[in-house]
């Protein structure tokens, strides 16, 4: 057989590869080079201009990151605990056990941008039913309009949404795990409390860390429930790092310097995600 | 002698306008109240084209607002020349860069695209100009002169005029004119309750009348619903608080730029007053108001939510609908003015009372200059606005087509039509030719990355009215970022742009 055939075969994946990955990626680096505008259309060469003016002059960028990451950690810590703990649940033997795996998987099933419209129509500060059911108790919280409590708007939203996902991954994980451990902790008499601490928690610690980074990609992408809710106010207070690139680059049409923006955070993406990842790893896998 | 009679009606009805509009309104139910008005893009003369087998597409805004009537006359269109229209409908803040994206990449999926006349710098060289056949339709004639510029260039008109926007005010007609609440007001405030002269005036009586069930219906209402919310419009919201104090009639040259230096007004003391009225606006507002996109704006005021109100028609039309409780209980005025101007030749306020129309841009249709069906595309547009379909769309106020013709402001159509009380009617057609005839008015900001100068403005205002930043120090921001804006896009780009609107504001075009 001819050595040189096994490229052959590598051909088709190399192609899609360089088609919907490498491409792309490559020219949003080109594009960020350039000052593609609305009144100057085209891949003209500005060097590092786009570089320059977001790590000396935008502070609303480096604004917006640390809002995100505030942001995506905290949605994704409770995701993580709320997850876990309805996954244990039906990992159990409780009644309506299947009707209760389906029900927890709905939110995640539904258009974000459709459910956000509603979870916006309930929290509506004069014509919403959440307001109208807390005034009866002398309570008339603003959830959109007070920069710190549309903040926990957004989180509210995204928890409701994206839990069930965090839900499904570690139940997958509940359900994989070997039983031995878990008959060896009974006949040692081990309480449920201990046997959790012990033995399901470090036996999920892999599994946890897969769906904790995977939420914690999508988290940092989080757009369109801000997009509905908030349009990232009141003021900048609710504005995060992919809805201010979406601004800029197509509200205001300032194509390459969005793009340098968006490749900037990819490279910070990589970065933290990996020392996340890391570090999460030497906590939870220790033994 | 009865046969006589017969053949004298039998030829008046076929050869009068009105056996047109009974040919055509029994066809299209939409034109019912008028039947087929006559004109060069009536019903008649449309049906006389043959576009079998030729296709039109359009990309225009989502439903209702202007995707409705687009859709809806697209089907006409369809039935009368045997074209097949295709129609995409698409959110608002999108409609920029989905004709925008493939302009620049020289390709038209749309033959027609919808968006806002203030995109005409951005998109005037990817559309075609209205020809001359179009220019000179008796549709056309009627247009109003500001309506004509809007929608032009320097001379050249680029988009088709289809609707017609000025920002005015709206208020509660059976509240400011009750006789026992201006006894009470009176009492309570020594003041006189009257149609809103100033800004200040306005504060003063939303706030009197916010947090209280002053009509009695059960419910509590509040003194103003605006559009707060951040990207959603905002900006125009403030330019219309802005007018009064700061567009000096005796300061020609610019009110958003200086246009000799091109160095930003937006921070000086009268858009700096304007932001602080807006600033106090937040205590007046239903709770959650300054988070209303301009549906919420309409919803609430049209709702009877709220005393007061300004921006586009639709919150008023929304209110005169059949359906609406507050139907003739609502009456359309001058935006408020002021006590006193700026002016930023000699840098100090001048006395005296003030007042300037805005007239904001609206929605706005092109035809792409790379459209192989450009002939067609004109004759939809020219149908779209014709007599009868124009004052049925004015009827209902989700279709968000508002008064661009002459003709237009004849309060009969609205009393004969609409079911409008007269005095209703007459304030509101004298409102909209009162800002035609205006000497002092304010036109959009139309000039190359006229969305990097609006969103900087939604931006500074929204930290300002979330109490981030104080009205100054917004405007400064704002400021900076504008003289950063011309200084990417170039002096002279901005500065020959803006020149042509300075001469419309000037009366000069």
């Amino acid at each position: 057989m001819n050595f040189k055939h096994k490229y052959f075969f590598l051909f088709p994946g190399l192609f899609v590869l360089i088609g919907i990955l490498i491409f792309p990626i490559i020219f949003v680096v080109r594009l960020s080079l350039s000052g593609w505008n609305s009144y100057n259309p085209g891949l003209d060469f500005i060097g590092l201009d786009n570089y320059i003016r977001l790590f000396t002059d935008d502070p609303r960028f480096w604004e917006s990151f640390f809002r995100l990451s505030f942001l995506s950690v905290t949605t994704v810590v409770l995701q993580y605990v709320i997850g876990f703990a309805l996954a244990h649940m039906v990992w159990k033997d409780i009644k309506f056990k299947r009707f209760f795996r389906v029900l927890f998987l709905v939110p995640m099933m539904t258009t974000p941008v459709i459910m956000t419209v509603i979870w916006r129509t309930f929290f509506h500060e004069s014509l919403g039913p959440v307001n109208d059911i807390l005034s009866n108790f002398g309570f008339s919280p603003k959830w959109l309009t007070d920069p710190a409590l549309a903040k926990f708007t957004v989180i509210i939203v995204e928890v409701w949404q994206w839990t069930p996902f965090m839900f499904l991954l570690l139940l997958a994980g509940l359900l994989s795990l070997p039983k031995e451990p878990f008959l060896a902790a009974a006949i040692d008499g081990a309480s449920p409390v201990r046997k959790f601490i012990y033995v399901t928690f470090p036996l999920m610690a892999p599994i946890s860390i897969g769906a904790i980074i995977i939420r914690l990609i999508e988290a940092s992408k989080i757009m369109d429930t801000v997009y509905v809710l908030t349009s990232g106010g009141p003021g900048t207070s609710t504005e995060t790092s992919s809805f201010y690139i979406f601004i800029k680059g197509l509200r205001e049409f300032q194509m390459g310097y969005a793009a340098s923006m968006s490749f900037t955070y990819l490279i910070i993406m990589i970065i933290s995600l990996t020392i996340i990842a890391k570090v999460l790893t030497k906590l939870l896998l220790k033994e | 002698m009865k046969t006589c009679l017969t053949a004298i009606i039998s030829s008046l009805m076929i050869f009068s306008p009105m056996a047109y509009a009974d040919k055509w309104s029994d066809q299209f139910p939409h034109i019912k109240a008028t039947g087929d008005i006559p004109g060069d893009c009536s019903y008649e003369e449309i049906s006389k084209k043959d576009y079998k087998g030729k296709t039109l597409k359009i990309n225009t805004h989502a439903v209702p607002v202007m995707g409705e009537p687009t859709a809806l006359h697209a089907e006409q269109f369809e039935k009368l020349t045997g074209a097949t229209v295709e129609v995409t409908h698409t959110p608002a803040g999108d409609l920029y860069s989905k004709a925008m994206v493939p302009f620049q990449a020289g390709q038209a999926p749309y033959d027609v695209v919808f968006g806002f006349s203030n995109f005409i710098n951005d998109w005037k060289r990817y559309l075609a100009p209205v020809p001359k056949k179009y220019m000179k339709s008796k549709e056309m004639k009627d247009v109003t002169k500001s309506h004509v510029g809007v929608s032009s260039w320097d001379g050249t008109m680029y988009q088709y005029p289809v609707d017609g926007d000025r920002h005015y005010l709206k208020y509660r007609k059976d509240v400011i004119d009750n006789p026992e609440y201006q006894k009470q007001y009176k009492e309570a405030t020594g003041k006189e309750l009257r149609v809103p002269q100033t800004w200040k005036e306005y504060a003063e009586m939303a706030k009197y009348f916010n947090g209280w069930d002053w009509d009695g219906d059960g419910e509590l209402e509040y003194g103003s619903a605006e559009v707060m919310k951040k990207d959603d419009l905002m900006f125009a919201a403030f330019f219309s608080r802005s007018v009064a104090y700061a567009k000096n009639p005796r300061t020609p040259g610019g009110f958003f730029f200086d246009l000799e230096t091109m160095k930003p007004n937006i921070n000086n003391p009268g858009f700096v007053e304007a932001l602080t009225d807006w600033v106090e606006a937040t205590k007046y507002v239903p709770p959650g108001g300054t988070n209303f996109g301009l549906g919420d704006e309409i919803g609430s005021f049209g709702g009877g939510q709220t005393l007061f109100s300004f921006s586009w028609d639709d919150a008023f039309i929304a209110a005169m609908q059949d359906d609406s409780p507050i139907k003739n209980k609502v009456g359309a005025a001058p935006l408020p003015g002021a006590d006193r101007v700026w002016n930023r030749d000699t840098n100090s306020w001048e006395n005296q009372y003030n007042q300037a129309p805005y007239i904001v841009w609206g929605w706005a249709v092109g035809v792409a200059k790379k459209s192989k069906v450009q002939e067609m595309a004109f004759d939809y547009l020219c149908f779209f606005s014709n007599g009868a379909n124009h004052q049925a769309d004015l009827a209902i106020g989700r279709f968000g087509v508002n008064p661009f013709k002459n003709s237009d402001f004849d309060p009969n159509i609205y009393i004969n039509s609409m079911g409008w009380d007269p005095e209703i009617a007459n304030s509101y057609t004298k409102t909209l030719l009162d800002m035609e005839k205006s000497k002092n008015r304010v036109f959009p900001l139309r000039v190359p990355g006229v969305f990097e100068f609006t969103s900087a403005v939604a931006t500074g205002t929204s930290k300002a009215l979330a109490g981030q930043l104080s009205p100054q120090e917004a405007l400064d921001e704002v400021a900076k970022e504008w003289e950063a804006i011309v200084g990417r896009v170039g002096k002279k780009a901005v500065q020959d742009a803006y020149a042509v609107g300075v001469k419309m504001e000037d009366n000069k075009l």
